[in-house]
């Protein structure tokens, strides 16, 4: 059980509205352990960034946490708490989705790594600085005694993305939350960003829970892979497991329809429709109408069981929902 | 989901005046803020019907009573008398209608006047920026009081008069707060979107960059309104202003000075009436300010809705 340095149980979030209330995390479980590479991955609204956020107790009025509780270590996490603060932003940090807006434009880039390491680690003013120096030179950064004196409007997005990541794992965290890192940048950033996360892993034994919706990057950088669904978690597994036999039909879906270079002549998928509105969330399996091989029988509400390695929230688990959608 | 969705709106529309009020009545303070408002508007409006006595009406014999309540009050005069035997409540009464009307016209007035200003300012950019800039420094620097004496002393004292200077005085503020927001929304993606698709300048301007301002422009209006009712006390103060035998809640509060260790009430109760007007404007402007901001409205509701949880959950344990 203590194992786990994160552990989420039937986490609930919702969101109160003039319109109603928006059920936004609907029972999410998931924990990781210490090294652990773990991907959340779904479409857009499917309740991964709030995941997140719930983790690092970002969540704002109008959202609430409504039920479920987040252990850190076995202990419950939560932002009200006295000493959460030197878990969150010193062993859990966070990289955010948009390295444009996410640095102070009035402060230069060295006074702000500075800021976490004296704040959290009570280093001086020059060790915290020299301290800048490394994790500028280990983010892959050239020139950092120069960058540390720079504005964040003279680094290009790639490199205020590293400023970024310096900064997360600036007081050596054990898990590293990573919302849609590379989602602002061009493919070759990219690639250098995942490779330094990659490296981190290995060289500081860093956690990463990655959010993103692109598989591409799922299989080159993670362990284990949780596919969400409409605020529910509907498979987890190895990323072997769900990249070789996907079991549940939308990570089929989601799998069939990324262009794969080495098989030719499958054609592509593309799951029609919408996901549903969390406003008032269908009872049964939300994938109900997208979903090839549903039928009546799945409109009983769906639970994470275990089927295979991993687990699936699906009564038809592991058939080949889309033979014959292609 | 289907029905549901369009459903919700629909509804919300058909009943948009009743709508606002349900939601202006589940924050109270700005509920009873709206109350007095109207209550102080319409005791202006019937003044002549409300008052007890001509506020201009002297009485040698029953000047400075105390208010009713005190040892030697009456309730012939149920806020006691001046020192010229009028009746506080009567003065309060007629001198609402000076007040506001000047508070709230020359509010508009100068903030017409400063947001238009700074609109231009902002936009334009450049040359015109500089130029109309240079002219609210010259203005901000030239003293206010020596302005309005010289207007004054050319057109004669009165409440329009008053309305005028006063506007002329004070629109500067709001020309340097709304060029500044201008120039920075100006740059902002939504508004380079909506020239490039070919919105023309008027659109640019009053659809997409003015809705930012309502809310930093209801704030500053208030914080002016105050000034500006003190500003009147203190130009009428000096002869320059309402002229008696009309009145003035500023004029009642200045002239009551000299008054105020043998007659406290000359003083306190206009200056409580200024006090309750500034601040039931504050709390309904409040209320309007949140509610002109979607995502702010979505924030209050909810925490209406967490308040109302807590409340259900403490009657449970109770």
């Amino acid at each position: 059980m203590n194992s786990f340095l994160l552990q989420i149980n039937n986490l609930e979030v919702n969101f109160d509205t003039r319109a109603g209330t928006v059920q936004a995390l609907r029972g999410v479980s998931l924990s990781i352990a210490p090294g652990e590479t773990l991907a959340i991955v779904g479409e857009s609204g499917s309740g991964k960034s709030v995941t997140a956020q719930a983790i690092m107790g970002l969540i704002d009025v109008p959202g609430r946490i409504s039920g479920g509780d987040i252990l850190w270590e076995g202990q419950p996490l939560t932002a009200a708490k006295v000493g959460a603060r030197h878990i969150l932003g010193k062993e859990v940090t966070m990289v955010f989705q948009n390295p444009m807006t996410s640095l102070n434009p009035l402060m230069t880039v060295g006074a702000q790594i500075s800021e976490v390491i004296e704040l959290h680690l009570g280093f001086s003013r020059q060790a915290a600085r020299k301290r800048a120096v490394e994790l500028l030179s280990l983010v892959g950064i050239s020139g950092p005694e120069r960058r540390l004196n720079q504005y964040p409007h003279e680094l290009s997005g790639g490199m205020r993305q590293r400023v970024m990541i310096a900064m997360g794992i600036a007081c050596e965290p054990k898990l590293l939350i990573a919302d849609e890192p590379t989602t602002a940048l061009d493919v070759t950033i990219q690639a250098q960003i995942l490779e330094l996360l990659a490296e981190l892993r290995e060289t500081i034994g860093l956690a990463i829970i990655l959010i993103t919706h692109d598989l591409g990057i799922v299989a080159g950088l993670c362990d284990r892979v949780a596919v969400m669904y409409a605020g529910q978690i509907v498979e987890t597994g190895s990323v072997y497991d769900i990249f070789e036999s996907p079991s549940h039909p939308y990570t089929q879906g989601l799998i069939r329809s990324t262009p794969q270079l080495d098989v030719k002549d499958e054609r592509l998928v593309s799951i029609s429709g919408t996901p549903p509105g969390l406003l008032d969330p269908p009872s049964g399996c939300a994938f109900l109408p997208r979903c090839p091989a549903g039928d009546g029988g799945c409109d009983k509400p769906q639970s994470l069981k275990a089927f295979g390695a991993g687990a699936v929230a699906c009564c038809k688990a592991g058939i080949d929902a889309w033979k014959e959608a292609v | 989901m289907a029905t549901s969705s369009t459903h919700v709106p629909s509804a919300a529309a058909a009943s948009g005046l009743r709508g606002a009020i349900a939601e202006l009545w589940q924050d109270k303070a700005a509920a009873v803020g709206l109350v007095i408002i109207l209550l102080l508007i319409l005791m202006a409006v019937f003044a002549p019907l409300i008052a007890p006595y001509d506020p201009a009406a002297q009485a040698i014999t029953a000047r400075l009573k105390p208010p009713v309540w005190m040892a030697r009050g009456t309730w012939d005069h149920l806020l006691g008398t001046d020192n010229l035997g009028r009746d506080v409540l009567s003065r309060i009464i007629w001198g609402a209608r000076a007040t506001l009307t000047i508070g709230a016209v020359t509010c508009l007035l100068a903030a017409t006047l400063g947001t238009l200003v700074g609109l231009w300012a902002g936009f334009a950019g450049g040359r015109t920026d500089t130029l109309l800039m240079r002219i609210v420094d010259i203005q901000v620097s030239f003293p206010g009081i020596f302005l309005i004496l010289l207007v004054v002393a050319m057109l004669g004292p009165g409440i329009w008069t008053l309305v005028a200077v006063l506007s002329m005085t004070n629109w500067m503020v709001y020309a340097r707060l709304i060029r500044g927001i201008v120039s920075s929304t100006r740059q902002t993606p939504y508004v380079e979107a909506a020239e490039l698709i070919g919105c023309k300048p008027g659109r640019v301007i009053f659809r997409h960059i003015l809705p930012n301002l309502v809310s930093p422009l209801l704030t500053l209006a208030i914080l002016e309104f105050t000034n500006i009712v003190l500003a009147e006390a203190a130009v009428s103060f000096l002869g320059f202003g309402v002229q008696p035998p009309a009145t003035s809640w500023g004029l009642d509060v200045a002239s009551g000075r000299d008054y105020l260790f043998i007659a406290w009430w000359l003083v306190t109760f206009p200056g409580l009436t200024i006090v309750a007007t500034v601040l039931s404007i504050n709390l309904f402007a409040n209320w309007l300010r949140v509610t002109a901001d979607p995502e702010e409205r979505e924030r209050r509701f909810a925490r209406a809705e967490a308040a109302k949880r807590r409340r259900r959950t403490r009657g449970a344990n109770a």
